[in-house]
């Protein structure tokens, strides 16, 4: 008899074959977790695919021209107006959510209740849906602070709703930085305040990148906070005036449904953005992993 | 000297400060949304606002009962069809696939989980509700479309959240299993996702929270019509859908009514949100 030996922990696929007869429970286990892999992937493409291929022949150069009319719904307003929006949202979150995390992990001390109820409040504010978000915008920024539809009652909103992203990833990276560089720079004389800004911030700076680039991909989908915050008026606004992002200009022309070739074209805009969002955030991570290896 | 140290103990409370602001803004928000709703609730009667089964502002008439069932039935069918998938494909990433392909199909949950919710919600339009109302009975505009949406749409949420519990569990659970002679199969699904299973039940309940939450995708595709439904096949009025579709016209009573609907999603929301952080803290014990 002829014996050949294999590693145990690596069957052939005849071995595995073989042991599936003997287990049909398992293998229709198998089935179902291949089947659900195959049902994840095939929705992602064939939604990316069908938007692409409906979209692309609709980018015509007219449609990012400067001006918008009803005959030539230009998405040139409102891509400006999407520029303005997550630069304004992150004028107001990015210092606070920094900040945030800076004192949770370097100044709160552990076990504080006061740190307790700023993670709860933050996780809250993580789950609360951007629809009550849009109502709160409107009843607090939009008339209680008169800031009537405004990009700026807008941003201020969106502010809030990202803030927990920018926290949370700012904490993580800080939590990264290894003690040994606190010590280090202490035992050369340095301040807290020193130490910070020059040694555990700077050493950070991947992570939190990786969180406001998250930030700005919530903010470039947003539509629900921002109807009745900034509003829909489609020029290119400016800090007080009420604008529509590319998201809201979707949401109009598709509910319109006079311009469907343009909600394609404004579609196939959205997801390259979220496509460019998406690849550089995991390069950011890849980087990150790197250098912690 | 001293300017260094007033410099230090300054931005200490500046600091301070940015850390509670998030404290701040959820006190603001629960403030605003109770103060402008709650009294169109008591006006209204609370009877009235929860068990009423007519949303008729122009005759007075504020029951919003059936936005209520159209939130439920709608999240549920959500549920039905993402969670399986979602905890399926969670284990298949976690723990079936070879690294490469996991290389893969990770970029693909993500963009999944950042594709904007206009655009899926256009794409639900377009696509889901013809092929709805080919294949099965009513004008695609149904309960069941929005809810084959929102399942897509909670599936990244479900499969992230599930997968890094079930990598978190230890490997020697995996690894005992299969010494007592279980399959790959067997000792996975047996095991290993049982030990992960406060952290996969987090992931239902967060899915839970964001299908309730969705507002722009699920108008785009429910049909809105405020009654109570008998049928899988018809239309129906999420509590979302409500307030966006009638908050831009709406005035005085019908306003507040609006904005009390928003206050009952809240009290929702808050729940399913202490759930997921009791589930999430009982998973790290």
């Amino acid at each position: 008899m002829e014996k050949n030996i294999t590693p145990i922990n690596q069957l052939s696929w005849k071995d595995r074959l073989k042991s599936y007869k003997k287990h049909p429970g398992s293998f229709i286990l198998l089935l179902l977790v291949g089947a659900s892999a195959v049902i994840t992937v095939t929705v992602l493409v064939y939604l990316v695919g069908y938007i692409l291929i409906h979209g692309v022949p609709y980018l015509r150069p007219s449609l990012f021209s400067l001006t918008y009319n009803s005959d030539n719904v230009s998405m040139m307003p409102a891509i400006i107006n999407t520029i303005t929006m997550v630069l304004l949202a992150l004028l107001f979150s990015v210092p606070f959510g920094i900040g945030a995390a800076i004192y949770l992990v370097e100044y709160a001390k552990k076990g504080n209740k006061l740190v307790e109820l700023v993670r709860i409040t933050a996780e809250t504010l993580t789950g609360i849906p951007s629809i009550i978000y849009g109502l709160f915008g409107m009843l607090f920024f939009v008339t209680a602070l008169h800031w009537g539809y405004s990009m700026l009652a807008g941003a201020a909103t969106l502010a809030i709703m990202v803030l927990p992203v920018i926290m949370r990833t700012t904490e993580e990276a800080l939590l990264c930085v290894p003690d040994m560089y606190r010590e280090g720079s202490f035992g050369l004389g340095a301040g807290k305040l020193r130490t910070i800004f020059k040694i555990v911030l700077p050493t950070a700076i991947p992570g939190i990148l990786s969180g406001i680039i998250l930030a700005i991909g919530r903010i470039v989908g947003e539509t629900a906070a921002l109807i009745y915050t900034a509003g829909t008026v489609a020029e290119a606004a400016g800090v007080m005036d009420s604008g529509r992002t590319l998201a809201i200009h979707m949401y109009s022309l598709s509910r319109e449904g006079l311009h469907t070739n343009e909600a394609y074209a404004t579609a196939v805009v959205l997801l390259i953005v979220v496509l460019l969002i998406n690849g550089l955030s995991s390069l950011i991570a890849r980087k990150l992993e790197a250098a912690t290896k | 000297m001293n300017i260094n140290k007033l410099k230090e103990i300054v931005m200490k409370y500046v600091f301070l400060f940015t850390a509670i602001i998030s404290i701040v803004a959820v006190v603001l928000i629960c403030v605003f949304l109770f103060a402008n709703g709650v009294p169109a609730m008591k006006e209204i009667g609370f009877a009235n606002f929860l068990g009423g089964t007519k949303w008729k502002p122009g005759n007075g008439l504020y029951g919003i009962f059936p936005m209520i069932l159209g939130s439920i039935y709608v999240t549920g069918g959500a549920l039905i069809i993402g969670v399986p998938i979602g905890i399926l494909m969670s284990i298949f990433m976690a723990r079936f696939c070879p690294d490469r392909l996991h290389k893969v199909l990770k970029p693909i949950v993500d963009l999944l989980a950042g594709i904007p919710s206009i655009v899926y919600g256009f794409f639900g339009l377009v696509v889901m509700v013809p092929f709805v109302r080919e294949h099965f009975k009513g004008n695609g505009q149904s309960i069941l479309t929005a809810a084959l949406l929102l399942g897509i749409m909670i599936l990244p949420t479900i499969i992230s959240v599930s997968e890094s519990s079930i990598r978190a569990v230890e490997e020697s659970y995996y690894e005992g299993a299969l010494a007592l002679g279980a399959t790959h199969e067997r000792s996975v699904f047996t095991v290993v996702v049982p030990a992960a299973k406060s952290g996969v039940f987090a992931a239902v309940v967060l899915g839970v929270g964001r299908a309730l939450g969705e507002t722009m995708a699920v108008m785009m595709v429910v049909g809105n019509q405020a009654r109570v439904p008998d049928s899988i096949f018809k239309g129906v009025r999420t509590l979302t859908t409500n307030i966006v579709l009638e908050m831009g016209y709406a005035t005085d009573l019908h306003r507040e009514a609006l904005i009390a609907t928003g206050v009952v999603l809240f009290v929702f929301i808050l729940i399913i949100n202490i759930s997921f952080s009791i589930l999430k803290r009982r998973g790290k014990e």
